[in-house]
């Protein structure tokens, strides 16, 4: 992922995904790294241990011997020690640069330990080859190619017809992404799917990673990153799959999701009743219209100041996502739109014509740059009238203070903002983006 | 090769310069002993966990300066905690009263498979380039990291060639993880370029400027130093280029930590004539009196130390024994970094708790400034007794999980991040102060105790989580003896 240098990063490389591996309920990631590659990776994401992340996690911790003579027998020996020690279901060794440039042979070594019966999967995670976005897809294929497998045999492909695997946002990557799974798990489930999430308290930990393959399909919710995931079952398991190319916040994109789920699941013989799923979507939408209906009085008419454009800095799938609701859910309006998630040029048109369809009278600017130092300063340098609005991350705080701007943190790394299971997903999480940025607003009169 | 060699670019690393280990059992007093004969031999654990890198401690030195832009030479994860201390710089800009903390500049070259291939000199070249154009930075830090060093870009090099071509100080840092399992090394390698590039020749001296190495805590010394008609010139946080480069200037060093400034305060007293006030910094009542006392002598102002001892003495010390007799006998638990954990061991049993044991990132078995005198942990077996299990252990969490087990202690005070929480998982009460300033001197006795108090009486919160908290380590390993893995027999 040779790039340009980057200022205020937000995202981290390759080894970054190990987050995934801490968001499989009693998964054991093992770090064959330099010393420092896990506290980088928990400095960033910040309170993000979970089961056996962080201080807890193995480590071969890199020194100079590593590095000339290999650190092949150090590995063996923590590995070994790490069942003596440590309670769980999965283990996934992830490497660091040292061990990418080395070169150890890590497969032969997990060999010797698969040969009895341990549950365990190596992947390549240096981090000049790739970013925790990739990889993030690389640890999930990586599990599916080396433990999932095995199961074969007692989950046969395709054989149960309204099961689905999700695959939507990445763990701690997305800092909303176990509020995010719950509401797609349980907006599924009430359509009548059976749902592996596969990640977080939601998920049934390693028994569901055994089932992936009896899903009829899968779901993708993303403009690009995990897409290589549901790629990667076409091929092997024959799955077809359903992809939403942004996070569906609010209304309208989440009746859009649903219905054409709901479209693609009837095509592939899907037995649902559809008639009820339908009555379900048109419940949550009345509901959620309720609510709308008692805010709009406040949006029209609150006489001191609401914002009335935005900027965002963020993933592709949360700057379209929250595009589209702001504007014709809140009616705050896009003005310059910057994608910081380095997304490969191959998905950039697509995403773009999927912002472009926001509306026909408008044109939104949008730029791919993950120097969001750059981005700052593009900002900086733009002036509309009225109240802005600027979502990004905690490095936002102080931009938004000199442009007077209202702040609301919504991507990491977030140092000032806490954020434990809210979602912005779906239709509550529509409404509680509405409750964050004008709870923000409310809370500067004073 | 010298200890301190301000000619070459890099400085050796904490294990070879001083002979520094990172795992030890047996008591602090045995250790001590041991640190005054010869070199020690730290044994290999045969099971690690995640430690630290050099490079967040080099950073944290460089990042702080108010007027620089620091760039991390290699992946883009290896710059990705760097945020943290952006977030400090904002949030503790008032207590030195820096009104309008300006953003932290903070770069990655964001090297990639490319580089590794044909070398990243090129690439780092053009960033230093576009980071000044961006910033107009007065100085330009690089850090090198584990892919940079493998590959062998030269750093050196490229960062001397853009100083002739910017004509500000570019600084290259060596840091990267794999170079020393004391991630401590990365603050002499910050320390080290900074006395290397910035630091100049005094032309002047100011008999009324201290140097104090310290982080980013509150400021007691300016209050302190004030009765001494001296001010504190603070290094490095919240400094300025130009502030820095004055530093030969000062009547003396003084350290808040030893683990931190071993080195440049040995490089300001042997490179720039700055004299080093050897003596371990004030904690617990005793070390105190004789930081003052050394602070008086080294002024030529030994009455107004007397002064203020007694002065001070007759206000807080019936305050502490108050405050020692409702904390006297409980056990506490201490895990630190090797100079603050040794402060943290004279507080708690100044204030009256008795040391079950310590887990203590690292071990310098003396300092650059060459002199038993520094010795803090000789200070406090000395001031206070022994300590038993004594445990050096660079946040090896299943050792401090085994035994804070074992030992059951009343309380747990913790220095660094993600150690506390295993307390509070035992329903230990456990308490971590990051203000290094915190427990300082007399009155930081009683800001101290007062905190203790009110830590070990309002427990529920443990009790609650202790119930329902997850634990992944095995029943087996909670009943083995915790230095188990330290032998290489397992």
């Amino acid at each position: 992922m040779a790039g340009k240098m980057i200022e205020q990063e937000r995202y981290t490389c390759a080894i970054g995904a190990l987050q995934s591996v801490v968001a499989i309920p009693k998964a054991l990631p093992i770090l064959h790294s330099g010393p420092g590659c896990g506290m980088m990776v928990r400095g960033f994401f910040e309170r993000s241990t979970g089961y056996a992340g962080g201080s807890t996690s193995p480590c071969t911790n890199f020194s100079e011997s590593e590095v000339v003579f290999g650190g092949i027998d150090k590995l063996r020996k923590i590995i070994t020690n790490s069942y003596k020690i440590l309670n769980s279901d999965l283990q996934v060794i992830l490497t660091g640069c040292t061990a990418g440039i080395v070169g150890d042979d890590i497969d032969s070594l997990a060999n010797e330990f698969r040969e009895i019966g341990r549950p365990i999967v190596t992947v390549e995670t240096a981090g000049f080859k790739n970013n925790n976005f990739v990889a993030h897809g690389d640890v999930v294929n990586a599990i599916i190619d080396q433990y999932t497998n095995k199961f074969i045999d007692e989950n046969p492909v395709r054989s149960e017809k309204r099961t689905v695997n999700l695959f939507a946002s990445i763990p701690y990557q997305d800092q909303f992404w176990k509020g995010n799974l719950r509401t797609y798990k349980h907006l599924l489930e009430q359509l009548g799917f059976k749902v592996h999430i596969l990640f977080g308290p939601e998920s049934a930990g390693v028994t569901e990673w055994q089932q992936i393959p009896r899903a009829n399909f899968n779901v993708l919710v993303s403009p690009w990153y995990g897409q290589s995931i549901v790629e990667h079952l076409k091929n092997i398991y024959g799955q077809p799959f359903f992809k939403f190319p942004h996070i569906p916040i609010g209304a309208n994109e989440t009746e859009k999701f649903l219905y054409t789920l709901l479209s693609f699941a009837e095509e592939n013989d899907t037995p649902l009743d559809y008639k009820k799923a339908k009555l379900f979507i048109k419940h949550e939408s009345a509901a959620y219209y309720e609510e709308l209906d008692n805010l709009a009085t406040f949006l029209l008419e609150f006489r001191y100041g609401l914002p009335n454009y935005v900027h965002i800095i963020h993933d592709a799938g949360y700057v379209v996502g929250l595009a589209k609701f702001l504007l014709h859910e809140t009616g705050i309006v896009p003005k310059e739109q910057f994608i910081v998630d380095n997304t490969p040029e191959k998905f950039q048109q697509d995403i773009r014509t999927d912002l472009k369809g926001i509306s026909t009278k408008k044109n939104v600017p949008l730029l791919f740059e993950p120097d969001a130092g750059k981005v700052q300063n593009i900002i900086r340098d733009i002036t509309y009238d009225g109240r802005g609005l600027l979502i990004g991350s905690g490095w936002d705080k102080e931009l938004s203070k000199e442009k007077h701007f209202d702040f609301l943190s919504a991507s990491v790394p977030s140092p000032y903002r806490l954020v434990l299971c809210t979602g912005y997903a779906g239709f509550h999480g529509g409404l509680r983006v509405m409750e964050d940025i004008f709870n923000t607003v409310l809370a500067s009169y004073r | 090769m010298k200890k301190i060699d301000l000619t070459m670019p890099e400085v050796e690393v904490r294990e070879t310069r001083l002979g520094s280990i990172t795992s030890f059992q047996g008591s602090a007093g045995e250790l001590v002993k041991c640190s005054g004969h010869g070199r020690i031999q730290g044994k290999k654990r045969t099971f690690s966990q995640c430690i630290d890198c050099s490079i967040s401690k080099a950073a944290c030195m460089v990042t702080l300066i108010q007027d620089a832009a620091v760039i991390c030479h290699g992946p883009v994860g290896c710059a990705s905690c760097l945020h943290e201390f952006a977030f400090t710089y904002r949030v503790n800009a008032p207590l030195r009263n820096v009104a309008h903390p300006t953003q932290r500049r903070i770069f990655s070259t964001n090297i990639g498979e490319e580089e590794t291939v044909y070398g990243g000199g090129d690439k780092l070249a053009e960033t230093i380039r576009d980071v000044y154009k961006r910033t107009q930075a007065k100085a330009i830090f690089v850090l090198s990291t584990c892919a940079a060093a493998i590959i062998g870009d030269d750093i050196e090099s490229v960062t001397n060639e853009l100083e002739s071509e910017l004509g500000i100080p570019i600084i290259a840092i060596f840091c990267e993880g794999f170079r020393s399992k004391v991630w401590t090394s990365g603050f002499d390698a910050g320390y080290h370029g900074i006395a290397r590039k910035l630091i100049k020749p005094a032309k002047t001296h100011k008999q009324d400027v201290i140097n104090v190495i310290n982080f980013w805590g509150s400021d007691v010394f300016t209050q302190w130093f004030a009765a001494f008609g001296v001010k504190p010139n603070y290094i490095t946080p919240y400094s300025t280029v130009e502030s820095l480069s004055h530093s030969s200037e000062a009547a003396a060093t003084i350290q808040a930590c030893p683990t931190l400034g071993s080195y440049l305060g040995a490089a300001l007293e042997q490179e720039f004539g700055v004299p080093e006030i050897k003596t371990p910094p004030p904690y617990g009542v005793l070390q105190t009196d004789r930081w003052f006392r050394e602070l008086g002598r080294i002024l030529g102002k030994s009455e107004i130390a007397e002064q203020i001892i007694a002065e001070k003495k007759a206000t807080y010390l019936p305050q502490l024994e108050k405050i020692r007799a409702r904390l006297e006998g409980k056990l506490a638990y201490v895990t630190a970094g090797a100079a603050h954990g040794h402060a943290l061991l004279s507080v708690l049993r100044e204030l009256g708790l008795k040391a079950v044991g310590a887990a203590i990132f690292h071990h310098d078995p003396i300092y650059d400034s060459n002199t038993q005198k520094a010795d803090a942990l000789a200070q406090t077996v000395r001031d206070y007794g022994d300590i038993p299990n004594y445990n050096v252990c660079d946040k090896q969490e299943f050792e401090l999980v085994n035994m804070l087990h074992h030992l059951q202690p009343d309380v747990l005070l913790a220095r660094h991040g993600g150690m506390t929480l295993w307390g509070a998982k035992f329903g230990i009460p456990s308490l971590l102060i990051g203000d290094e300033h915190f427990s300082m001197g007399y009155e930081g006795l009683i800001r101290y105790g007062k905190r203790l108090i009110e830590v070990i009486e309002n427990d529920e919160f443990v009790k609650n989580l202790a119930k329902h908290t997850a634990n992944p380590y095995t029943n087996w390993w909670l009943e083995q003896e915790p230095y188990t893995f330290l032998k290489g027999k397992k």
